[in-house]
């Protein structure tokens, strides 16, 4: 009877009784979210171009936030002023990205270009532990603080503490999916990037080219890796743990769908939201510690009942 | 091309009793000794021919004779072992796709190639890929010059919808429409490219009467009203006999026969093939 209380009625006593303190755990775990969901949405573009789940996604948000610090770095003795170095050290970063995406669509995705798509995900396995060890050869393996300048204020409203940065992260990811939106549906190479993923022979007949695509995606997907790792880096400092942030995205896609970019933000929100939630109402019941195995729990649920999950392409097979 | 000349109507393949007002021109493409091998199967063996601008080309043989291969070969997606390629006043041991695309060469699918999840229009928008210049950054800005172009390239499209008859099915996603009219929003993507060669895989296949009576009008239409040459693989003879000025027959991945309508079917390798003929 007392666990069942536990369960089920005591946490929404206390989320009544004291609605600030359950708004500050709900906004809170709404900024978890988005974050989760920055590194989702670089999965997702990747993925619906070209059908490969990308698995070094985390750990190029880890070597942008690398690069970006290691580059403010070296600028920071030549005096300029800050707001100069941070938009150098950002505009140099994305050329980094830019030309990663070059090298990888040269050096592993071309070589194996139409390959089993196995064995393009085993690729970007591999591509996680050279990318990493690239980071820590090039930066070396200190955790950095990384300050580009974000407001780290605490708002109180009403005895209701929210974080600046938090509130900046969601209007960076805002942004950046209403810029992804219209760009995929409104333009060229947005039609083009659609008609990759729906189709490789077809986009080739209209002279697409595949090559010119992929270098595409992994570049926008590079700069949302940038915008992820700058807001992780900047919460929590850039260090190599952030590339693990990647296995915390995977639920997140299993919930949203793999191929929806609406679903990789709410799929975000809903778990960030969930874990936090749960973690702080139902503590008496499992004692802490669910942040690191709820999301996946969730997953499972969803892989259960709706494979597709909420957003994705139903999978229907025609016999 | 420097020697057009006009088809005797007796060699025209039209039906009966309209005028063929067409000029066919000079050889716009050939192939020559085409070769094409999977592991130790030849797809192709030793084909060569042309086809003449401006003409409705059809290359017909029993399955597995290498046709679709042969098409595969035309817009680069094989690469043959040996053999030309002769197009655009170059000749080239293999096709690459986009140079195909980009020098006028469009095609359909046997099975139906669609961006299923977008809509009629954007799938025929597609089309006009190649004819939008505008780099990545105006894309971005996404107004001003990018869109200008988008509207005029739109226009260009609408054209072909009404041309194809489609103009109710602009917004709806394509894989939720009819086979029929999926085959020929596949045949629109392919105009919308304003192409100097049509490549058409099977454009009837599957279909019933009505709809092949229907397709088969578009194809004489698109071949008469803009020029545009045709070359056409299809299993229903009498639809065979009835398009096209010339016929390439295939059997085995060898060429048995190549020449009128008339002239194929009056050939005793032809009938051998299709009605088979122990092999000794």
């Amino acid at each position: 009877m007392e666990f069942l209380h536990a369960l089920l009625i005591q946490p929404f006593a206390d989320m009544v009784m004291e609605p600030a303190f359950f708004i500050e755990t709900l906004v809170k775990g709404l900024m978890a979210g988005v974050l989760y969901s920055l590194v989702a949405l670089g999965f997702v573009l990747i993925f619906k171009a070209s059908g490969v789940f990308n698995f070094a996604q985390g750990v190029m948000a880890l070597f942008a936030a690398l690069t970006l610090t290691g580059l403010m770095e070296l600028l920071e003795p030549s005096g300029m002023p800050k707001a100069l170095i941070v938009i150098l050290a950002i505009a140099a970063t994305i050329v980094v990205m830019i030309l990663l995406a070059l090298i990888i669509e040269r050096l592993v995705l071309r070589p194996l270009v139409n390959q089993e798509l196995i064995i393009l995900f085993m690729a970007t396995l591999g591509l996680s532990y050279v990318l990493e060890g690239a980071g820590d050869l090039l930066w070396g393996s200190d955790v950095k603080v990384l300050d580009i300048g974000l407001p780290t204020d605490v708002w109180d409203i009403n005895g209701v503490f929210i974080e600046q940065l938090d509130v900046t992260a969601a209007i960076a990811a805002g942004s950046l999916v209403a810029v992804l939106a219209v760009f995929f549906t409104k333009t060229r190479i947005g039609r083009a990037l659609r008609a990759v993923a729906d189709d490789h022979q077809a986009a080739l007949s209209v002279g697409i080219s595949l090559q010119q695509i992929w270098v595409i995606v992994w570049s926008v997907a590079g700069i949302v890796a940038l915008v992820a790792g700058i807001m992780w880096g900047s919460k929590s400092g850039v260090q190599f743990s952030l590339s693990l942030i990647a296995l915390k995205a995977l639920p997140v896609l299993i919930l949203g769908g793999f191929t929806s970019i609406p679903g990789a933000i709410i799929g975000g929100l809903i778990i960030g939201v969930g874990e936090k939630i749960v973690e702080v109402f139902w503590y008496s019941v499992h004692g802490g510690a669910v942040e690191n195995w709820f999301a996946f729990m969730l997953a499972l649920v969803f892989l259960m009942f709706r494979p597709q999950g909420l957003f994705g392409d139903k999978i229907i097979e025609r016999v | 091309m420097a020697e057009a000349q006009t088809l005797e109507s007796g060699e025209s393949a039209a039906p009966s009793g309209y005028a063929d007002t067409r000029t066919i021109g000079g050889p716009i493409l050939s192939v020559e000794n085409i070769v094409v091998k999977f592991g130790g199967v030849t797809a192709i063996n030793d084909v060569s021919f042309d086809v003449r601008e401006g003409e409705i080309r059809a290359i017909i043989g029993p399955n597995g004779a290498g046709k679709s291969s042969m098409l595969n070969v035309l817009n680069g997606f094989y690469k043959p072992r040996s053999g030309k390629i002769n197009f655009a006043g170059q000749s080239f041991p293999a096709m690459d796709p986009y140079f195909a695309a980009s020098n006028g060469i469009a095609r359909t699918f046997q099975n139906i190639a669609l961006f299923r999840g977008m809509s009629t229009l954007d799938n025929l928008m597609t089309g006009r890929m190649l004819k939008m210049k505008r780099n990545f950054f105006w894309q971005c800005l996404y107004f001003g010059p990018a869109q200008k172009e988008e509207l005029e390239n739109r226009a260009h499209v609408e054209r072909v919808i009404d041309f194809l008859e489609i103009a109710a099915l602009r917004r709806t996603p394509v894989g939720r429409l009819p086979y029929g009219l999926q085959k020929r929003v596949e045949l629109g993507r392919a105009l919308a490219m304003d192409p100097k060669i049509l490549l058409l895989d099977e454009p009837m296949a599957g279909m019933n009467v009505e709809e092949k009576e229907d397709m088969s009008r578009f194809i004489i239409d698109v071949n008469e009203e803009f020029g545009t040459t045709v070359i056409l693989i299809e299993h229903d003879m009498g639809v065979v006999m009835d398009l096209s000025d010339r016929v390439v027959v295939l059997d085995y991945g060898s060429k048995i026969a190549d020449g009128t309508p008339d002239e194929v079917r009056a050939n005793q390798d032809v009938i051998d093939a299709y009605l088979g003929v122990s092999h000794d």
